[in-house]
This record gives structure tokens, sequence and C-alpha cells, in this order.
């Protein structure tokens, strides 16, 4: 064990540290006294894991996990002309998203390049004609997406707000987490669907109640005053303790969404990509009305995927332990065919899973011959269709 | 977490056992495995293979990272942890014991191992 292996690798992500002090959430206290090994993501400090990333990433399969994600971005979108915004701004048909509901959609470039990968809420009126949207952007984004948004509102009768410190983001996700919310809350779960939210309260704080999460399960994320994260957070904890729920950190949400075939901001998605390189076209609604940034470089990127695509986004699954790593190259007959995005081994399959890029002629399922050059020596690896994890309804 | 007086250690977080019949046994650390996080691969070196004192004789990858194994002392490898090699998170519940590493018929011994008193102050530091 080299010591700078442990400060390198083991302590921290791989992500490049902030060069200034990092953030901490409302949670910062509680995650200490739980013993949570932390880590500087995203220019926040913010919990690892409490214990075993495995059992963290099993618990959240079988049971339950809480998690606190106060570092996401939020951003408010209100005025009378806050859906044509969104519509010129993302890439998505927000203007069809109706009160009560959420999308997955993105904010590219001009050119095309994704800048973030969000998701949109349609909250309800709180005045007579003017709608009102909550956009959560990536934290290492969420800078980008507001400056993007404000930019981009110019001439439109609406306004954004940024409201990054108005929220303590909370979620509680696996199967046990729809019994545990209930014994919170008044609040209609059984009819709120997946991808919708509602205001609620929960535990006595005032809420906005998401079915939503990054997991691949069932789960709930809730949005409070950062002054209310804390109560909220003892409540769900003796909630769900004698079901299974346990704290969780950012390691298993990394292997929780990649089991699920979840792209990463930063690994799998980035500017020098369209939503088409990624796999991810449908996101993009070119039979919305009016125009939109990036309608033009996105339809030629449209062309480009269906007709040559230059690299496909696969899973890889490998045949042996030893496991994948962003960044590392995808080999087939001596030659390198693609590059690794997110790599780890996997606790629901029990073996090293990996996604990547690689040149179309090697994409397809089943694919013999490819494998992962491991710090130099080539790994065979199953090429696989995404996800590599999907819940049982 | 405490580390045993009986053992000496390395600054890069490997403990190697008191010489018994001219071999040792090595392993890395209660703090060094709690570092690391879930063990999952553990690459050892071969039985009958020469390592040297602070240099590179393996691998350990956890979930979010990968980290050479140094070796603590320079000799002949007489055996490896076969539980290890099949269950790695022996790592982790038991480093000090049955998560050991592998053997190995001393040579040399580095001037620089720490006590184990030595060892607790430098990782508090």
């Amino acid at each position: 064990m080299g010591r700078n292996d442990l400060a390198r690798h083991a302590l921290g992500d791989d992500r490049p540290m902030s060069s200034t002090a990092p953030r901490h959430t409302a949670l910062d206290a509680l995650h200490r006294s739980l013993g949570a090994t932390m880590t500087d993501f995203a220019g926040w400090d913010m919990p690892l894991r409490y214990g075993s990333e495995r059992d963290e990433h099993l618990a959240v399969r079988t049971k339950a996990g809480l998690f606190d994600l106060s570092h996401m971005g939020e951003i408010t979108v209100t005025g009378p002309q806050a859906a044509d915004l969104l519509n010129y701004a993302l890439v998505g048909n927000i203007a069809s998203v109706g009160i009560g509901r959420a999308r997955y959609t993105m904010i590219c470039r001009a050119d095309g390049g994704i800048l973030d990968d969000l998701i949109v809420y349609r909250l309800a009126e709180t005045e007579a004609g003017s709608s009102h949207y909550m956009v959560v952007a990536n934290a290492s984004n969420a800078q980008v997406v507001l400056d993007a948004l404000v930019e981009r509102s110019a001439g439109f009768d609406a306004e954004v707000r940024d409201d990054r410190d108005s929220y303590a983001l909370l979620a509680v996700q696996g199967p046990e987490s729809p019994g545990i919310l209930k014994s919170l809350t008044d609040a209609d779960l059984d009819g709120l669907k997946y991808y919708a939210g509602l205001p609620g309260t929960v535990a006595g704080v005032p809420a906005l109640i998401a079915r939503t999460g990054y997991t691949g399960e069932d789960g709930f994320e809730l949005f409070v005053a950062p002054g209310d994260a804390e109560k909220l957070w003892q409540a769900l904890t003796e909630a769900g303790a004698p079901v299974g729920l346990v704290p969780c950190g950012l390691s298993c949400r990394d292997t929780l969404r990649l089991e699920a075939g979840m792209p990463l901001y930063g690994n799998e998605l980035s500017t020098s990509l369209t939503p088409f390189d990624a796999g991810l076209g449908r996101v993009v609604k070119f039979e919305k009305e009016g125009d939109f940034v990036g309608r033009e470089a996105l339809q030629e990127a449209a062309s480009r995927a269906s007709e040559n695509p230059p690299r496909v986004l696969v899973g890889l699954v490998a045949e042996g332990r030893r496991v994948p790593r962003a960044g590392y190259a995808v080999v087939a007959g001596g030659e390198v065919i693609g590059e690794v995005t997110s790599g780890a081994p996997s606790p629901t399959l029990g073996r090293p899973i990996a996604m990547a890029y690689v040149d179309a002629a090697h994409s397809a399922p089943g694919t013999e011959g490819v494998g992962v050059d491991i710090r130099g020596s080539h790994e065979p690896y199953e090429v696989v269709a995404l996800p590599f994890y999907k819940r049982q309804k | 977490m405490s580390n045993p007086q009986q053992l000496r250690y390395s600054k890069e977080h490997e403990w190697l056992s008191a010489v018994e019949g001219g071999v040792s046994t090595v392993g890395i650390t209660e703090f060094a495995a709690n570092a690391l996080g879930d063990v999952v691969y553990a690459q050892l070196p071969e039985v009958g293979s020469a390592v040297t004192a602070g240099e590179t004789c393996g691998e350990l990858e956890s979930t979010k990272s990968v980290s050479d194994l140094y070796s603590p002392v320079t000799g002949e490898v007489t055996e490896i942890n076969e539980d290890v090699v099949n269950d790695p998170s022996l790592v982790n519940s038991a480093p000090f014991e049955g998560g050991w590493l592998f053997r190995v018929r001393v040579t040399e011994e580095p001037a620089d191992l720490l006590s184990a008193d030595e060892y607790t102050a430098q990782n508090a530091g």
C-alpha cells in the first residue's frame, strides 16, 4: 500500500479536486457523527460511505437506503413564458409536462454538445398565468446551467432564480421506501407516479415529494428547507431502520446507477458528445414548436448517429475479477476500439461491469473477442445491452 | 482501531509478523483496509517469487480504486492466502488475522519498520 495510492484513490473520487474550500451540506455534522468517510465531490464535502459500500448498495436493492444529495443544484424558473424559455433553452418538450410531473432532459450548446443532464419538475402555479418549474442540475454543472438559462432567458417574460441554497435534498430509495414514507406523510403516495412530484408534509416538514431517483429502484427524493433536513433525516432513519434502511454514500449511488445503465455527467456525458452520441437521442424533441438551442447541430448529429455512428455506448461484463476503470482502453484483436467511461465491481451481478464507448462494429451484444486493457493485461469482457439491472415491477 | 503490539509496520500500511522459522506473515492494516473500502480483488505475488522491501508485489482493488501492494521485507514468497483470493472481503473483516496476504522467507528487513505505537502515531499525524 502506498501512501500516495491511499491519498489519490481510496480517500477520494476520480474527479478533480476543487481549488477552493469544500462546501458542507446541512447534514454535515450528522454524517460525521455517523462515522462517514467523506469525499470532495464537485466542490462539496459529501459522504462517500458510512460502512461497507457493498452493504449499502445491497440495502437499496433489497430494502432501503437514505442519501444526502444536497449538492444537487436547484434552479427555479417562473413566469408567463417559463415554458417557452425552457423549450428554447433545453432539448426536451417542457411545455408538454403537466403540473405535478417531471421530465428527464438535457441542456446543450449550439453545437449540440451536452452541457448537463437535468430533471425538470413542473410545480403548481403560484399566481395565475405564471407557470413554475424547478430545474435540478448536477452539482458540477449547476453554475454553467444557471448561466446558460439566464443568458437564454433574454426576451422571454420569465425569471430564472438560483435556488441552490434554498433546498436540502434527501433521497429514500429501495423497495421499502414507499412504506417508510407512508408512515410519515398523509400525501397520496399511491397516486404519485414515477417521474411525478407533489408538495406535502413529511414528518412535519414541508417538502416537495418526488418519485425520482438514480438507483434503478423505486424511491423518492425530498426537497426541503436546509433547516429541516436534520429533523427529516432522523425521522426517516427511525421509521426505516426496522425494515432495514441504512444511510448510503455516493460510492454506492455510483454503482447503483451504473448497474441501472444511467449515465453520469463527466463520464458518459460531456460537451464533446451530443445526446445522440450517448444513445439518448430520445430526449431531443425536434417536433416541438419553435427553435431551441442546438436544433440544427442536433439534426445533423441524429442523421450521423443513425447512418454512421462513430462510437456506441455499450455494457461490458467481466469474465474475470479485475475491475475496469474510467479511461481504460477497450481492445479487440490487439487494436483499441473504445474507452471505458465508468467501471466498478457490481454487487448485484457479482462481477466487474463497465460502460464504454466502442466502435459500432464491436457494439452488438455478444460480440466476440472484446477485452479491456487493465494496466497492460487484456482481460476478456462480454458486450451486453444496457442496463445491467432492471428491477422487477 | 488498535494496531497489534506484536506486529511491525511499514509506512505504506503493511504489517509484518515476528519471524518464525525464518518466515514472516504480511498483510495490510485496518487503517489501510478502511481507507480502501470493500476490497473486491487481490492480486498476490506468486509462491516462489522474490519480493523486495518497498517494491510493488501485487495489487488490491476496491469499489472505487486500485492500489499497489508493496512488500515490507525482502525475501521469497512461501505461501499466499488462498482464502483472500477467493473472498477478498476478508481483508476488510479481519485485516490482522484471516485477511493476511502472503508469507515470506525473509532475507533482509529494512531498518525503518515501525512499532505499533510509531505506526499509530504516523496515522494520527
